[in-house]
């Protein structure tokens, strides 16, 4: 079963939910730039954030893990960051979500998923995001060029 | 902006809710709810907005929480909170109700369901002792809560109770304008049940968190279980309770009729085709499994009848018999018996084993139509065919050939001409050619008789309703019979211009049957009326009987439309069906089975390979092609009969019975138990429970892993206490040894009474060699002593044997594609052949489109000289007409490799060349 998180403020009431808390601490931080720019910018973004702790943490077995790899490598194939043109919070927690599902990857399906991978070592990479995670590794060169 | 809907899709009222109450102008556009919007998502997500920059909102939170930024109300963290809780917690128990609710139509077990989410927001709401989730006023997160809570609150099955604060909040919000309109524009003011053609096209949320079954057996689950104190206790009463209360096996006395307060079961299995031979496909779809089932309800001493028979009119029987020069009652007289003996060696226990080719049928099947016509169920219409005087027959679609009437093609057939790719009405054909006689057919317009579906449509959603929410149906043919409706139903012919039938019973109609699919059903009803006069005690007495049908799936909408709907017209109070079980299909070796090429294992052949019946009986069972398509396989028949029958079930028994021989004397020995003992007994009951439960609801597969799972139990115990040391220790070791033995000897013998559905024969030997009494076969949930201390048993002997590798590899041999003489012929004929042959066929491709190659004719001219010689040689030496014949053939080949490269045109010659052929 999942846990939630829930923080407990020296000040006011408990916070329950991971995106919820996430975007509490990000306003606290002065960041408000990471929860979007625009209204529409704050939609998608607060949209792959639900996308997250529903799809990503709620799926089940290899063919729904294929089909969020699969959407999202759809999605990512005009696109740097989730939400377009910014680096925002869903990158951070779309990140953390997916980084168990691509260390699990083989190479041949990195390369499937290239455009994912390709927004993974981006983030990966982002100063100060990592944090304890491993790297994952990700081929400069294709190796499976007949791949699809 | 444009925003995506779906009526009766539960999702779109917040969505809605929120455009309205934000007074945001958006263009609304409902769409199926199967259409896929969002382009990069692999499955259909509505509702969904299309922002003006071609983006798109998937979510429907997002989307809400986006209407509600553009009016400047930003998302705060108790929103937000609210927001996220509704989309991880709530839609997980609501999608879960909503199906339980709506479309299984069990309302009060889905309000159970939801009672501690609704006691959730009623707390919440209690605490901040807001008139709203978030805040004084109304916020984003009241819109999505109430969206996703109307449809279930709004019905008066889920009471509140004293959930004040949620029934005061939930009151409050519903009043809302933006809200009410919502309601009227995504339920069109039907309630939860508007909701369910949606529902019923999504995936059951129960069975999504199901793992697929597949070959394999879940391993040892049930090994890790752990046995509460208290059912190791109960386990242990049963047991010293004996035979001395068990019920009576009821005597079976012909013919079985239903009985007054008991449960009553009607079973059938799909009436074969009488022209073919049954596969093992047809085996277990239908009369392996009824039979499982049949036999598991006598066991229970319920009245059980099960029915089947041949199905023996349509074309396909006129055709047989003209192929074997037969009258078609001789046709069917012939393979009625070659049915009646497959299965009679299958060990199918049918009460009775029919026909549709007797007079019982033609009176029901007349009397049903009598009756539907009575009150206006059929309709009259003209339907033009091509008929061939000289067959004396209406030609269907493929058996006419002629000049295509758009691109004057000469070999159109009469539904498609293959060169301009249109479609053709046969009757528009010039020069039509019947295909079987060459004559000339010509147009006849015939009246037919049509079952006016659409009239008797809410009858039937009614009936399959309640049927579908109270009976056992697969989801395979939940699923078909839905999708049948929803496509829509048509008046349907159910009569035929031929002779091989049912006699319509009309003046006007006299020259005409019935469709077989009209009277093929009723077959039921004439087989039971064959076995004994007061048929209409089962088959008029819907109160008292519960019928099963078995089936593949290609039968269901049969089942559950079609013949359903005659029943329902022809209103003589019928026994409808309660439960309908259909398989998915059964695949061998990954392929199809296939008379025409020989692929497969056809009924009369499983005998020949000398496995005994109930060898495959469990082997077509354990991979029962139950809720998705399985494969037979010869390597995996080996792997099951070795491993889990001879190793696992027939080692165990076979061991439970040497010791009483060798260390007792053939007596079961005295027995006191112990903790180890009462334990397996509680496995042994649990297992036993289970396989009730399950094979209740018609899980065949499933229930036989819990016999292996109980041998397997067994196997370990065994093993754990190994009797055969302790029978040479001190006294106190002999005593545990014996009751070793005699528990095991008795689980022995539960064994062989809950193995009786799937292996008769197997479960007979074992009886016969415990001696055991007859009293036992009757399964109930409790695992009682049998064999008492004392008990005498008889001869023991192993029940199974080692299949061999190089056995069965020969079988897959024989049994798959081609039959071995013909493929070895083939073989020798092309090494043999001296590279003439091989040289001439390989251009036949490439030069066909070419033209003239000079060189390619001089040397062909050459062979083609050569050739000849050696025929006249052959005629000459008076040589066996096949060889000659050899010869010759390739003789016309090359000259026929001659003219292509002559570069004359290919296709007369290769016409030519194919029809003498």
């Amino acid at each position: 079963l999942q846990q939630v998180p829930i923080l407990q403020a020296n000040n006011g009431p408990s916070l329950m939910g991971l995106t919820a808390i996430a975007a509490h601490l990000v306003q606290e931080a002065q960041q408000k730039q990471l929860l979007g720019r625009t209204a529409e910018e704050k939609a998608i973004m607060q949209q792959w954030l639900e996308y997250r702790v529903t799809q990503i943490d709620g799926h089940r077995g290899k063919d729904e893990t294929r089909t969020i790899l699969k959407d999202l490598n759809h999605y990512l194939e005009d696109k740097v960051y989730l939400a377009g043109n910014n680096f925002t919070l869903a990158d951070i927690l779309v990140y953390y979500g997916l980084h168990p599902i691509m260390t699990e990857l083989a190479v041949q399906e990195k390369e499937k998923y290239v455009n994912v991978s390709r927004w993974f070592d981006h983030i990966q990479n982002y100063p100060g995001i990592r944090q304890h995670l491993p790297p994952v590794v990700m081929m400069k060169n294709r190796l499976y060029t007949s791949g699809h | 902006m444009r925003l995506y809907l779906t009526e009766g899709n539960p999702h779109c009222l917040k969505v809605v809710a929120a455009v309205e109450l934000t007074g945001t102008r958006c263009e609304l556009q409902f769409v199926g709810v199967e259409e896929r919007v969002v382009p990069f998502l692999s499955h259909s997500k509505l509702p969904c907005l299309q922002l003006d920059s071609g983006n798109y909102l998937f979510s429907t939170n997002a989307i809400c929480q986006y209407l509600f930024t553009l009016r400047g109300k930003e998302p705060s963290d108790l929103t937000n909170q609210w927001l996220e809780w509704e989309a991880t917690e709530l839609q997980t128990a609501l999608s879960g109700a909503l199906y339980t609710a709506v479309v299984q139509g069990k309302k009060e077990e889905a309000a159970g369901t939801l009672q501690k989410k609704w006691t959730y927001i009623d707390q919440s709401l209690t605490r901040r002792s807001f008139p709203y989730l978030a805040a004084d006023a109304i916020t984003v997160a009241d819109i999505v809560l109430w969206g996703a809570l109307y449809p279930l609150l709004s019905d008066s099955a889920f009471l509140l109770g004293d959930l004040k604060a949620l029934r005061g909040w939930f009151e409050r919000v519903c009043a809302v304008a933006a809200c009410r309109k919502a309601v009227e524009s995504i339920l069109k003011g039907k309630g939860l049940q508007g909701l369910k053609p949606y529902l019923q096209k999504q995936p059951a949320p129960s069975q999504r968190a199901e793992t697929p079954t597949s070959n394999e057996p879940e391993g040892g689950e049930s090994a890790d279980r752990v046995l509460t104190e208290e059912e190791i206790r109960a386990a242990a009463d049963s047991w010293s309770k004996g035979l001395s209360g068990w019920p009576k096996p009821k005597l079976i006395q012909h013919p079985v009729l239903p009985q007054p307060n008991e449960k009553n079961v009607l079973i059938t299995s799909a009436l074969p085709y009488v022209n073919n031979v049954p596969h093992l496909g047809n085996i277990i779809g239908c009369v392996l499994s009824a039979d499982v089932f049949a036999r598991f309800c006598r066991l229970r001493n319920w009245s059980t009848l099960f029915v089947c028979g041949t199905d023996e009119y349509g074309t396909a029987t006129e055709t047989k018999a003209l192929e074997e020069g037969l009258s078609p009652q001789q046709i069917c007289d012939k393979y009625h018996a070659v049915h009646a003996q497959i299965y009679q060696w299958f060990g199918i226990s049918f009460d009775h084993f029919g026909r549709t080719t007797t007079q019982r049928q033609r009176e029901i099947s007349q009397d049903i139509f009598r009756r539907l016509l009575e009150r206006d169920f059929l309709l009259q219409d003209t339907v033009e065919q091509l008929r061939c005087e000289s067959c004396q027959k209406f030609l269907a679609d493929r058996f006419v050939e002629g000049f295509c009437p758009f691109c004057n093609y000469e070999e159109a057939r009469g539904d498609q001409c293959d060169k301009c790719g249109k479609l053709i009405n046969a009757t528009e054909l010039k020069n039509p050619q019947c295909k079987i006689c060459k004559g000339t057919p010509v147009v006849k317009s015939s009246k037919h008789l049509f079952l006016d579906l659409p009239k008797l449509e809410s009858r039937l959603v009614k009936w399959l309703e309640d049927s579908m929410v109270s009976g056992n149906w697969t989801p395979n043919a939940r699923f078909i019979a839905r999708s049948w409706i929803r496509d829509g139903l048509k008046p349907r012919c159910i009569t035929r211009d031929l002779k091989w039938g049912i006699p319509v019973p009309l003046e006007e109609f006299k020259d005409k049957v019935f469709y077989v699919w009209f009277d093929a059903p009723i077959g039921y009803l004439s087989i039971t009326a064959n076995y004994t006069d007061q048929w209409e005690r089962w088959w008029k007495n819907p109160e008292q009987v519960q019928l099963y049908n078995f089936m593949a799936k290609d039968n269901v909408p049969f089942h559950s439309v079609v013949f359903p709907c005659s029943l329902l017209g022809a209103e003589d109070n019928y026994t409808l069906v309660n439960h309908l079980i259909a398989t998915e299909y059964l695949n061998y070796e990954d392929g199809k089975f296939s008379k025409s090429r020989g692929v497969g294992v056809f009924g009369d052949m499983a005998k020949e390979t000398g496995i005994p019946a109930d060898i495959w009986r469990f082997y077509l069972l354990f991979i029962r092609p139950e809720g998705q398509d399985s494969s037979f396989s010869w390597s995996d028949l080996l792997l099951k009969n070795n491993s889990e029958l001879l190793n696992n079930l027939g080692n165990f028994i076979n061991r439970a019975g040497m010791f009483v021989c060798k260390f007792f004397e053939g007596r079961v020995p005295e027995m006191e138990l112990h903790d180890d003992d009462k334990r397996l007994l509680a496995q042994a009951t649990w297992e036993l429970r289970q396989y009730l439960q399950l094979l209740e609801k018609v899980r065949i597969r499933d229930a036989l892993k819990c016999i292996l799972n109980i041998s397997r139990h067994g196997n370990q115990y065994i093993q754990a206490n190994e009797p055969w040391k302790r029978i040479k220790g001190t006294d106190a070791d002999r005593k545990r040894a014996g009751t070793v033995t005699g528990v095991a000897v008795n689980v022995a013998c539960l064994l062989s009474v809950m193995l009786q559905p799937y292996m008769p024969s197997v479960s007979a030997s074992i009886q016969e060699q415990l001696l055991a009494p007859a009293q036992c076969n009757v399964l109930a949930d409790e695992f009682v002593c049998i064999l008492p201390g004392g008990h005498k048993i008889g001869t023991v002997s192993p029940l199974f044997q080692k299949l061999e590798t190089d056995e069965v590899e020969s079988w897959r041999k024989r049994f798959g594609g081609q039959q071995p003489e013909e493929g070895s012929a083939d073989q020798s004929k092309t090494e043999a052949k001296p590279t003439a042959e091989a040289k001439a066929a390989a251009p036949v491709a490439e030069d066909a489109g070419k033209g003239a190659d000079p060189q390619r004719a001089k040397q062909l001219a050459e062979e083609v000289t050569k050739q000849g010689e050696v025929v006249r040689e052959l005629k000459a030496q008076k040589a066996e007409k096949a060889v000659i014949g050899a010869e010759v053939t390739k003789l016309l080949e090359l000259k026929k490799q001659l003219v292509l490269a002559e570069g004359k045109t290919a296709e007369a010659p290769a016409q030519k060349g194919k029809k003498k052929k």
